[in-house]
C-alpha cells in the first residue's frame, strides 16, 4: 500500500538578515495511513518547520524546496495556494502547542467548530453543529451542547487542547499533525491528552505526526520515530527497535540523559552531550554532530552515508559505534 | 577550501550597537529628509535678517499685489510677489519661519517641563501624589483646548508671549502620561528597591534610570507637541486671536489674505505650504526617532 | 460589569463639575470681566454700573455656586451679544456641530479601515507606502488651509458645491472632508498596527491552519479583534471634533456650536462661552466614559463570566 504522506528531500530555507538558514536539510520520511510517527528532536531541530512547510503555512521569508511531495496519492509540492487550503483543516489538520492562545477569543467555541465544517463541507449551521457536539463528546468534553456557547478564555488549558483536537478533526482528515500538543500542559494533563491521541487514532483511523522533544511521549505513542539534529533526520526506525538499541550518537546521548523508569538504574549518572546545536546559516557540510561526537574523525566532515538495518536506517559514518566510553 | 562551520563556540559576530544605531539612522529614509528640510527652515529662520530681500514690515503701496515670479507680471524684485500692502512676500516667509519654530520650540520647552515634573512625581510618589496628578491629567484632557485658548486670548488681549503661554499651560498631559508610565517602570525594578535598602539615593538612581529609558519617547511625543503648537498658533492667528499684525505669522498671512483668495490665491498657498512643509518635517524626524529606537516595534 | 460603570460615571461626574469651575474661574481671572464687557473708552462709572448689574462684585466662590445653580436648574442666563437666553440658543446650534462631528468621523473611519487593513495585509509593499504617506502628509497640512483649497477648487472652480452657509447637505461636504481627513490617519495607524499585531497570533494561525479563506481569516478573525481599540479612540476622536470644530465651522460659516462659540468669544459673551465650554466638558467626558465601558464589553473576557 502506498503511504498516506510521502516526503523526499524536503528543504526549507529562511531569509534571514544574516544570510540563508538552511532550517531544514533535505528531509525524507513518510507516514502509512493510521500509524503515528513521531519527530523527536530539541529546540530548533526543525521539526516544526516540517510540520509548517508540509501545511503550506510557512512565513513568507520562507522557500520550500522538495524532490517529491505526495499526500493521498496527490502531489503537494506544486499546489496552488488555494488547492493547499482546501486541503488545510480537511483531509489534513494541525493542532499547536500552546492552547491557551491558540483560539479567538471574540469568537464561541461552537462558532469556531461550526466554521470549519461549513468551509471545507459546505453544511447546514444545524448539521454542523450536531458534527461539533459528536466531537466534542468524542474528545471527551460534556455536556457538550453547554460548551458550545462558552467562550474560549471560560475554559482550561486542557479542556481549550481538546477543543483544537475535535476542531481538526471537524472534517474527518486522515492525517493529524501535533506540534508539541502536551507541552504547555500539567502533566496529569499530558497524559490524559495523550491517551485521548491514541484512542482517536484507534477509533477514527487517523495517522498522526506527533512532534515532540520528550522521549517520555515517544514511548507510549509512536509506533515509528524519526529524529531530527540540526535540520537533518538522524535517525529512523520503529519505536520498539529505537529504543532497543539507538545506533546515532545523538539518540544514544539523548537516551542517556533522561531517566527511564524501569530502565535506569538508581543511582547511576545521567549522562549529558557536550557543545551546542551549531548554526545553520550558510554553508553547512558533513556530520552536523561531529563537534559534539565522542567518535568523530576527518571523514565525518564530508557527506554522511545513510546506513540500513531491518528498516532501522541512522545517518552515521561509522558503521558500528561502540557502547558508551567513559565520558 | 571548503567551508565548514561556524567554530564550536557561539560567537556574538556583528557590529556594535552605536554602529547598528548609526546605520539605522541613516538608512531611514524619513528620518534622513525630514531631519534637512528641518535643518532648512532652522537656518532660514536663524539667518533671517542676512538672506531676507527685504524688510517684512516695509510697506509699499505701489507694489501691492504683485504676483510670484512663475506668474506672467511676476519680477525677480520680490520672488514670491507681495502682498495687499506691498510687503515683500519672501521676506515675510523667511521670518515667518521664526514665528512658528519660536512657538514650537517654547512650548514643546515649557509643556515638556510641566508635563515631565508631574509625571515623574507621579510615578515616584505614587499613592495620593498620582491619584492627584491622573485627576488633573483626566481634567486637562476633558478640556476643548482651542475653545480654551481662544477665551484666554481674547480677554487677554493676542500677542506672541500670550499664545505661547496659554499653550504651553495645556499641552503637558501627553508628557506627563510618558513620563508617568516610565517612572513606575523603573521604580518597579528590583535593583531600585534593592538600593533603597541598602541607603543609596534613590531619587538620583530613579533620575538616572528614567532619563535614558524614556528619552526616546519623550522626543516623540515633543515633536507631536511641537507640531501641533505650531498649527495651533497658525489657527489662532487665522482666528485674529493669536499672533496680532503686522507680524508674519504664516497663520495671519494666510488671514490676511483670505479676502484675495479667489483672485490670488498664492497668497495662501504660499504660507500654508511652508506650513504643512514644516509640520511634515517635525512629523517625520518623530516618527523616525521612534522607528529607529525601537526597531522590534517596526510593522 | 455594572460596577465598573457606576465607578467609571462617578469620576466623570467628578470631573465635569471641576471643568465646569475652572471654566468660570479661567473666564474670570483672565481679565476684569467688567471692563471687557463695557469696551473700551468707558467711563469708569459705567464700568461700575456693569460691575453691580452683573453681579460681578461679589465674591468669586459665591458667584460661582450661583452660576452652578443656576445651571443645575436649566438657566444658563443671557447672551450679552446675542440678547436671548442662552440655553435655547446653545441648543439650536448644537445638533448641526453634533452632525457635522458624526459625518466627519464616519468619513475617516470609511477611508481610514480599508486602507489600514490593505497596509497591514501587504505590509512593506507600495500600499503600505503609499497609506503612510497618505497619513503623513494628512497630519501635516494644517485644516484650515486644506478647507480654503477645497473651497477653491470644488466650490469656486468647479462649481460643485455652495461655498457656505448650512442651509443644505452640500453644505455639510467640504467641512465633513476637512474635518475628516485630518483624523484619519490617526485611526490608519492604529487600525494598520492592530492587524499587523493580530494577523501575527496564534489564534490567527489556527484559522490559517483550519484551511478558512483569506477574506473569513482578515475579516471575521483579525479584524473583530483589531477594532477594540478603534471603538474607544472613535469616541474619544468625537469629542475632540465636538470642541475643535470652531476654526472649521467659522471658515464654511456652518452655523453651530463651534461658530458660536467663536462669535460669542470675540464678543467677550461671557454666559454662552461658559456655557459652551461647560457644555462640550460634558459632553466629551461623557464620550470618554462611553469609550471605557465599550471597551469593556467589547472584551469578552471582561463581558462574560
Amino acid at each position: 500500500m502506498a503511504p498516506l504522506l510521502s516526503v523526499s528531500g524536503l528543504t526549507v530555507d529562511l531569509a534571514t538578515p544574516r544570510g540563508t538558514l538552511h532550517a531544514v536539510r533535505d528531509i525524507s520520511f513518510d507516514i502509512n495511513a493510521g500509524e503515528t510517527l513521531c519527530l523527536v528532536g530539541e529546540s530548533g531541530c526543525g521539526k516544526s518547520m516540517t510540520a509548517l512547510a508540509l501545511m503550506g503555512l510557512l512565513p513568507n521569508s520562507a522557500t520550500r524546496r522538495a524532490r517529491h511531495l505526495a499526500f493521498e496519492g496527490g502531489d503537494l509540492a506544486n499546489v496552488t495556494p488555494r488547492k493547499l487550503a482546501s486541503l488545510r483543516g480537511n483531509r489534513m489538520a494541525m493542532i499547536f502547542q500552546e492552547p491557551m492562545t491558540a483560539l479567538n477569543p471574540a469568537y464561541t467555541i461552537g462558532d469556531q467548530l461550526i466554521e470549519v465544517h461549513r468551509r471545507h463541507k459546505g453544511s447546514t449551521y444545524a448539521a454542523a453543529r450536531e458534527r461539533a457536539i459528536e466531537l466534542l463528546e468524542k474528545v471527551g468534553i460534556t455536556p457538550a451542547g453547554e460548551r458550545l456557547g462558552q467562550f474560549p478564555h471560560q475554559l482550561s488549558g486542557g479542556l481549550r487542547q481538546r477543543v483544537m483536537i475535535a476542531m481538526a478533526l471537524m472534517c474527518g482528515p486522515t492525517l493529524l499533525i501535533a506540534d508539541e500538543p502536551t507541552t504547555a500542559l500539567d502533566v496529569t494533563i499530558q497524559a490524559q491528552t495523550l491517551r485521548l491521541l491514541i484512542d482517536i487514532q484507534r477509533d477514527l483511523g487517523v495517522a498522526i505526526l506527533l512532534i515532540t522533544h520528550d522521549l517520555g511521549v515517544v514511548a507510549r505513542v509512536a509506533q515509528r520515530v524519526a529524529v531530527m539534529y540540526a535540520g537533518e533526520i538522524v535517525e529512523s526506525a520503529t519505536a520498539a527497535s529505537l529504543f532497543r538499541k539507538p545506533r546515532h550518537p545523538y539518540t544514544r546521548g539523548l537516551m542517556a540523559s533522561i531517566p527511564i523508569p524501569g530502565r535506569t538504574p538508581p543511582g547511576e549518572r545521567l549522562g549529558s552531550i557536550p557543545g551546542i546545536v551549531p548554526s545553520l546559516i550558510g554553508e553547512v557540510r558533513g556530520c552536523a554532530f561531529r563537534d559534539r561526537c565522542a567518535f568523530a574523525f576527518a571523514p565525518c566532515a564530508e557527506t554522511v552515508p545513510w546506513r540500513v538495518d531491518n528498516e532501522h536506517g541512522w545517518r552515521c559514518t561509522l558503521p558500528e559505534v561502540p557502547a558508551e566510553a567513559a565520558a | 577550501m571548503n567551508e565548514s562551520y561556524a567554530p564550536p563556540l557561539l560567537e556574538v559576530v556583528g557590529p556594535t550597537s552605536g554602529a547598528l544605531l548609526r546605520r539605522r539612522i541613516f538608512t531611514h529614509k524619513g528620518l534622513l529628509i525630514g531631519s534637512t528640510l528641518l535643518a532648512i527652515v532652522l537656518l532660514m529662520a536663524l539667518l533671517a535678517p542676512l538672506i531676507a530681500p527685504h524688510d517684512p514690515y516695509a510697506q509699499d503701496l505701489t507694489q501691492r499685489m504683485i504676483p510670484p515670479l512663475w506668474y506672467e507680471n511676476g519680477t525677480w524684485a520680490h520672488v514670491l510677489g507681495t502682498d495687499n500692502l506691498g510687503r515683500d512676500y519672501l521676506s515675510r516667509v523667511i521670518y515667518g519661519a521664526r514665528i512658528s519654530l519660536l512657538i514650537g520650540l517654547a512650548v514643546m520647552v515649557i509643556s515638556g517641563l510641566i508635563g515631565a515634573a508631574l509625571g515623574l512625581a507621579a510615578g515616584y510618589f505614587g499613592g495620593r501624589t498620582d491619584m492627584v496628578v491622573t485627576f488633573f491629567i483626566t481634567i486637562r484632557l476633558a478640556m476643548p483646548v482651542i475653545l480654551v485658548a481662544l477665551a484666554v486670548v481674547a480677554m487677554v488681549g493676542g500677542s506672541l508671549w500670550v499664545v505661547v503661554l496659554v499653550l504651553g499651560l495645556l499641552k503637558w498631559d501627553r508628557f506627563a502620561v510618558v513620563m508617568r508610565a516610565a517612572t513606575q517602570q523603573v521604580r518597579s525594578l528590583d535593583y531600585v528597591t534593592a538600593a533603597a535598602a541598602t541607603g543609596a539615593s534613590t531619587p538620583r538612581i530613579i533620575v538616572a534610570e528614567v532619563l535614558p529609558n524614556v528619552l526616546p519617547q519623550l522626543i516623540v511625543v515633543a515633536s507631536v507637541e511641537a507640531a501641533s503648537a505650531i498649527l495651533l498658533e497658525a489657527a489662532l492667528s487665522f482666528l485674529g486671536l493669536g499672533v496680532q499684525p503686522p507680524l508674519p505669522s504664516w497663520g495671519l498671512m494666510i488671514a490676511e489674505a483670505k479676502a484675495y483668495m479667489f483672485f490670488s490665491f498664492w497668497l495662501i498657498a504660499i504660507p500654508g505650504t511652508a506650513l504643512a512643509l514644516l509640520v511634515l518635517a517635525i512629523n517625520m524626524v518623530g516618527d523616525g526617532i521612534r522607528d529607529v529606537s525601537a526597531p522590534s516595534g517596526r510593522g | 460589569m455594572l460596577a465598573f460603570a457606576t465607578k467609571r460615571f462617578g469620576l466623570a461626574l467628578l470631573v465635569a463639575v471641576t471643568v465646569s469651575a475652572l471654566a468660570f474661574l479661567l473666564l474670570r481671572a483672565s481679565g476684569d470681566v467688567a471692563i471687557a464687557l463695557a469696551g473700551e473708552g468707558a467711563r469708569a462709572e459705567d464700568i461700575e454700573n456693569i460691575r453691580r448689574i452683573y453681579g460681578l462684585d461679589r465674591p468669586l466662590l459665591v458667584q460661582y455656586f450661583d452660576w452652578l445653580w443656576k445651571m443645575a436648574h436649566g438657566d444658563f442666563g443671557e447672551s450679552l451679544y446675542f440678547k436671548t437666553e442662552v440655553w435655547p440658543l446653545v441648543m439650536e446650534k448644537l445638533p448641526t456641530t453634533m452632525l457635522l462631528a458624526v459625518f466627519s468621523l464616519t468619513f475617516a473611519l470609511a477611508v481610514s479601515i480599508p486602507l489600514g487593513i490593505l497596509a497591514a495585509v501587504y505590509p512593506n509593499s507600495w500600499i503600505d507606502r503609499l497609506c503612510l504617506a497618505l497619513a503623513v502628509v494628512g497630519q501635516a497640512m494644517p485644516n484650515f488651509f486644506f478647507a480654503l483649497i477645497l473651497i477653491m477648487v470644488l466650490a469656486v472652480s468647479l462649481h460643485w458645491l455652495p461655498v457656505s452657509g448650512s442651509e443644505s447637505w452640500a453644505h455639510f461636504v467640504m467641512p465633513t472632508i476637512t474635518l475628516g481627513y485630518y483624523i484619519a490617519p490617526v485611526f490608519m495607524r492604529l487600525v494598520r498596527a492592530g492587524m499587523i499585531e493580530v494577523l501575527a497570533s496564534d489564534y490567527v494561525r489556527t484559522a490559517r491552519a483550519k484551511g478558512l479563506s483569506q477574506t473569513s481569516i482578515i475579516l471575521k478573525h483579525a479584524l473583530r479583534n483589531a477594532l477594540v481599540p478603534i471603538v474607544a479612540l472613535s469616541a474619544v476622536q468625537l469629542g475632540l471634533l465636538l470642541g475643535g470644530s470652531v476654526v472649521i465651522e467659522t471658515i464654511f460659516a456652518l452655523d453651530g456650536a463651534g461658530f458660536l462659540a467663536y462669535q460669542s468669544i470675540t464678543h467677550k459673551d461671557l454666559p454662552v462661552t461658559q456655557a459652551l465650554l461647560t457644555l462640550l466638558s460634558i459632553l466629551y467626558v461623557g464620550l470618554i466614559l462611553i469609550a471605557d465601558i465599550a471597551n469593556a464589553w467589547l472584551d469578552p473576557r471582561i463581558r462574560v463570566g
